[in-house]
């Protein structure tokens, strides 16, 4: 399995990482070898198998709706790149 | 001292032969005056370390001690800790200071540890040989001696070069395809990776949440049982953690071996393997056979896809599990940042590596329309089949015996252009990580004077019947004693 | 050319939890910025989501008011997109086994018919934070955002129909419904000022009669009743516009602009969005067992329908009013607490329909924030049944309690001297004394042929009469009196 200049222009936007054109060459054949390596799933009989999300065929816990968590905006912020009257700054976001 | 396990230097601290202030201050010193040529630590909290010991001081002098109260170990940089800084190996979190601990550290506050440090790791866990750490690559202490800078292995290299190095008597770990045993036998010490869902997730950085694990580092198999009684257990804030009775480990460390059923997997003995490296192993399972052991071969057929399965179920899960790391609310951020799309794409790029944005771009492309089923859904129906190997095996044997590794620590940079060949290295580490079960790694002997690991594989929960294998050999053997030069 | 307008509904449903869908940080409403953010919340990292019981009960509790299947194991899975509102890069919600199956609910329309609108499915996940535009500047000027992650991880149950509503009026209806079903089951406080319901309309045209549904717009966001209707005939519109100009419609997510009467599409990114869903490695499958069912439904308070029938049937109240007072769960206890005071249940609806919601809209009020309660409106009731005031005088009365200048009713009425004279004798010497003082009308009502003419000229007595009695007369006792003495 081959991966496109154009998949991987694509696959960087949804992944929100800048690829230089210089960077998409290397990508091409790294990405290109690990889907080869991958594609050796193709081989498995996989007929009526379920797919397994998790280890352990374990069910979840809920928890009770109890307020546990308490005030530490000044604690969270204290580490924020931007922050200004209480909120976090990024770039404008437009709709 | 510096040689002495967890178990010895607690009884010390216990007799009263020697303070946790003492201890600690040793410890501290030997990492700056050794730790230049390893870099194995990317943060030595000398000042914390040194507060604590004297709180554990008088913790133990007011008849409060645990077994670890006063006792020096160190996390790797993975797990969060209160208010010091927190870097998983990346630029990303080159100043992230955590204002809350992750649930194993709090463990080992609360059992009164003394944390040296944070120690170094291939970035957000991702790969075998430590040289992905933002922070500089981690050399192994083995082959320096004959002028090589080898790898200690990955993605815990840094808790391992620390541990064998003897710049700590334990470090935590984690294992998402092989990252606790791998390095463990690259550097000759013992690890531990433990069921999927015995040691807490929470406040462990993740990399791919339905195959990493916490667990455990130190010479000793008798001293992963002493961090496990810490570490493991059932955490309310871990939705996947196992409400589970939880043993003793130490309690089981002595029984007989007599009557052992251990399994070869013979795909595990493949021409992968060197056979000087498959001699180690065999000589390893006849010492088990002299401990009273009976030996088989069994097959994992599905085993040869793991790393294919792998490498789609890691990838696709830490590309969601890496999209929060964005430059809106900590971490790194780009400099001028015009619009947020720049914000976003610039920060990510500089601030992962180049093997952290490889796996989220193939994880992105392997869950995007057109190829969820052929890929993720595929993986996760491989996965199965896999699980269903090992149960299988166990309905024969208690435990499965491999090589850890395919080969010993290789030279840095050797690997660091291919990064499939890197991946092959944890060719028999993986499976583990699909089906969940525990495993463990061991020094059962040298090849060209570099260590090579026995994994021994055990069954759901099965940590203490491992601990109590690895222990019974430790008696036997001295491979775990052997310092590097 | 005929259309045949397709309509579908998603409606986001706020959960009235006290907690987040996966945190135990508080969702109360208006706190300070980030104040209710926290590590969870912020996707801080190494954190991990536990899910909140209450979310499934009233997610199971909805499911059972809308006749639908619980699905007995729903599993959560990860929608991936960046957006600053959203901490994780991905909303945690449910794609493939959503926790309500498809039901259905009934809608009375104006005709008198009633139409049954489906369910496809409603699933659980959480909600994004705010987005605050055009505050902010960085240090080189740039506009910033300021992000305000408070609301990020409240519970939402995300309702999508059928598209099985042809105009506006039947989509307005369903919306109507279903604010009363979830505050009836009290799983939403039903602030729609404050974002708790928020409407996504789904719409098409198509030639009338043709089955081949046409391309639909998505216009989102709606959070009034009145925006939606405009909102619906806006786009019904648009779209009727650019087909009968031979165009084609675009399909496309679009803001709407409740006070300009405008909508707009929304920048649509170079990339189609690819939401990349998988299930969420850090949640397990939730199972839902039948004691878990069986206890949600016997909590389930009485639902609107129910209501309904009952007020009809133990109130005589005829299929509007019961409609109207039982389809707001705040307004039936309300009328209910009146009636349990007021007795006469037909009086009670007429005055909670007239005077009552007059001044609540009037004053842009809801039931919850009226000044007066549900049994002083009952005690003002029983006083016009019982003729101790006239209709007038409890308006004064009204007035006095709305006012809070007095909070009894009894009480105003002395104080203002309100009360009616009922005493037929003095009445009767009253008619006689104001019948003495016009003899010319009493002759012109006694020649009189016409009933109904006649019936008219009673009320050039009524005012001279009311005089004399300085407004206390009983109004009804003196028209009987009247037709007495003239005899007929």
């Amino acid at each position: 399995m081959t991966i496109s200049r154009k998949d991987i222009e694509k696959v960087a936007v949804l992944a929100r990482i800048r690829v230089d054109e210089e960077q998409v060459s290397a990508l091409e054949k790294d990405l290109g070898n690990i889907l080869d390596l991958v594609d050796q799933l193709g081989a498995a009989d996989t007929a009526d198998v379920e797919p397994l999300a998790h280890p352990l065929d374990a069910v979840q816990r809920l928890r009770k709706d109890e307020v546990t968590e308490t005030n530490q905006r000044e604690a969270f912020q204290a580490i924020a790149p931007a922050t200004e009257d209480g909120l976090y700054l990024v770039p404008r976001v437009i709709e | 001292m510096h040689n002495k396990s967890v178990a010895e230097l607690s009884r010390e601290l216990e007799r009263g032969e020697i303070s946790s202030v003492e201890l600690t201050q040793q410890f501290l010193d030997r990492i700056k005056q050794e730790d230049g040529r390893f870099n194995s630590f990317i943060t030595v909290t000398e000042e914390q370390a040194l507060a604590d010991a004297k709180a554990a001081d008088e913790q133990r002098a007011a008849g409060n001690a645990t077994p670890w109260t006063g006792v020096p170990f160190a996390h790797k940089d993975i797990f969060c800790t209160n208010g010091v800084r927190t870097t998983c190996g990346s630029k990303m979190l080159e100043n992230f200071v955590p204002p809350y601990d992750a649930t194993v550290t709090g463990n080992f506050r609360k059992a009164g540890a003394v944390c040296l440090g944070k120690t170094n790791m291939d970035e957000f866990a991702m790969g075998s040989s430590t040289e992905s750490s933002y922070f500089g690559a981690t050399t192994n202490p083995w082959g320096l001696s004959q002028g090589d800078k080898r790898v200690p292995g990955g993605s815990s290299g840094g808790s391992a070069a620390a541990v064998a190095a003897r710049l700590v008597p334990a470090a935590t770990a984690t294992d998402t395809g092989g990252s606790i045993r791998q390095p463990a036998a690259l550097c000759g010490i013992t690890g531990l990776k433990p069921t999927y869902g015995r040691v807490s997730r929470y406040g462990m950085i993740a990399f791919a949440s339905s195959l990493d694990q916490g667990g455990t580092m130190a010479r000793t198999a008798e001293d992963n049982a002493l961090m496990l009684n810490v570490m493991a257990g059932f955490d309310p804030k871990d939705s996947t953690s196992i409400d589970r009775e939880l043993p003793d480990y130490t309690a089981t460390l002595n029984e007989p071996l007599k009557g052992l059923k251990i399994g070869l997997p013979k795909e595990y003995f493949s021409d992968q393997l060197s056979p000087a490296m498959e001699e180690q192993v065999r000589n390893a399972v006849k010492e088990y056979e002299k401990l009273g052991a009976t030996v088989k071969e069994v097959s994992l057929p599905n085993a040869k896809l793991a790393i294919a399965a792998y490498y789609v179920i890691a990838p696709a899960e830490a590309s969601a599990n890496l999209s929060r790391f964005d430059g809106a609310r900590y971490g790194y951020r780009c400099d001028d940042p015009k619009d947020l799309m720049d914000m976003y794409t610039r920060t990510r790029a500089e601030g992962f590596g180049t093997e952290v944005k490889r796996r989220i771009l193939v994880g992105t492309y392997a869950l995007s329309a057109g190829y969820f089923d052929a890929y993720y859904l595929k993986a996760q129906k491989v996965r199965r089949l896999i699980q269903q190997d090992f149960i299988n095996a166990f309905k024969e044997v208690d435990v499965l015996m491999s090589p850890t590794s395919p080969s010993p620590a290789f030279v840095q940079g050797e690997k660091t252009n291919d990064p499939v060949t890197m991946y092959l290295e944890d060719i028999f580490t993986i499976a583990v990580n699909l089906a969940g079960v525990p495993a463990m790694s061991v020094p059962a002997g040298f090849v060209d004077g570099l260590p090579v690991g026995l994994q021994i594989i055990g069954d759901y929960f099965s940590e203490a019947r491992l601990l109590n294998a690895a222990h019974q050999f430790q008696q036997a053997t001295d491979w775990h004693q052997r310092e590097p030069q | 050319m005929q259309w045949d307008i397709v309509i579908g509904l998603e409606i986001h449903v706020q959960l009235a939890t006290k907690t987040k869908i996966f945190s135990g940080s508080s969702t109360a409403y208006g706190a300070e910025p980030n104040t209710q953010a926290n590590a969870v919340d912020l996707a801080m990292p190494g954190t991990l989501p536990v899910p909140n019981e209450q979310a499934f009960r009233y997610a199971v509790m909805f499911g059972l008011a809308v006749n639908a299947e619980i699905e007995r194991r729903s599993v959560f899975e990860r929608k991936n997109y960046f957006y600053p509102d959203l901490p994780k890069g991905y909303q945690t919600t449910q794609l493939e086994r959503p926790i309500v199956g498809p039901g259905y609910v009934d809608i009375d329309l104006a005709s008198g018919e009633t139409k049954r609108v489906r369910i496809h499915h409603a699933h659980l996940e959480e909600d994004a934070g705010k987005s605050l535009h055009d505050t902010f500047y960085d240090e080189l000027g740039h506009g910033m955002s300021g992000i305000d992650l408070n609301r990020a991880g409240t519970p939402l149950i995300e309702v999508v129909t059928e598209p099985d509503m042809t105009n506006a009026e039947e989509a307005v209806a369903f919306a109507k419904k279903l604010h009363s079903i979830v505050t009836s089951l009290g799983i939403c406080d039903g602030d729609m000022s404050q974002g708790s319901m928020r409407f996504d309309v789904n719409i098409s045209l198509k030639p009338k009669g043709s089955e081949t549904l046409g391309t639909r717009t998505e216009t989102k966001n709606l959070n009034s009743f009145r925006f939606m209707e405009q909102a619906i005939a806006h786009e019904v519109e648009r779209q009727m516009d650019i087909l009968e100009d031979g165009g084609t419609i675009v399909q496309e997510t679009r803001l709407y602009n409740g006070d300009r009467d405008e909508s707009r599409s929304m920048r649509t990114k170079e990339e189609a969005n690819d939401y990349r869903y998988f299930p969420c490695p850090d949640l397990l499958p939730v199972e839902i067992d039948d004691s878990f069912i069986e206890e949600a439904r016997n909590s389930l308070p009485e639902l609107p329908d129910a209501r309904k029938a009952r007020f009809m049937d133990q109130y005589g109240l005829n299929d509007y009013d019961a409609g109207l007072l039982g389809g707001d769960s705040k307004l039936a206890a309300f009328f209910e607490e009146a009636v349990s005071h007021g007795k006469d249940a037909k009086l009670t609806s007429n005055w909670i329909q007239g005077e009552f919601s007059a001044r609540l809209n009037a004053e842009e009020k809801t039931v919850a924030d009226s000044p007066i309660s549900g049994a002083q409106l009952g005690d003002l009731v029983v006083r016009i049944a019982d003729n101790t005031i006239s209709s007038a005088g409890a308006k004064k009365v009204f007035e006095a309690l709305w006012s809070g200048e007095n909070d009894n009713v009894d009480a105003i009425i002395d104080a203002k001297g309100l009360k009616q004279v009922s005493d037929t004798g003095a009445l009767e010497a009253m008619v006689d004394e104001v019948l003495a003082g016009m003899p010319d009308q009493v002759a012109q009502y006694q020649n009189e042929e016409d009933p109904k003419k006649r019936k008219k000229m009673l009320g050039g007595f009524m005012g001279p009469l009311m005089k004399a009695s300085k407004g206390q007369g009983n109004p009804k006792l003196f028209n009987e009196i009247l037709v007495k003495k003239l005899g007929g």
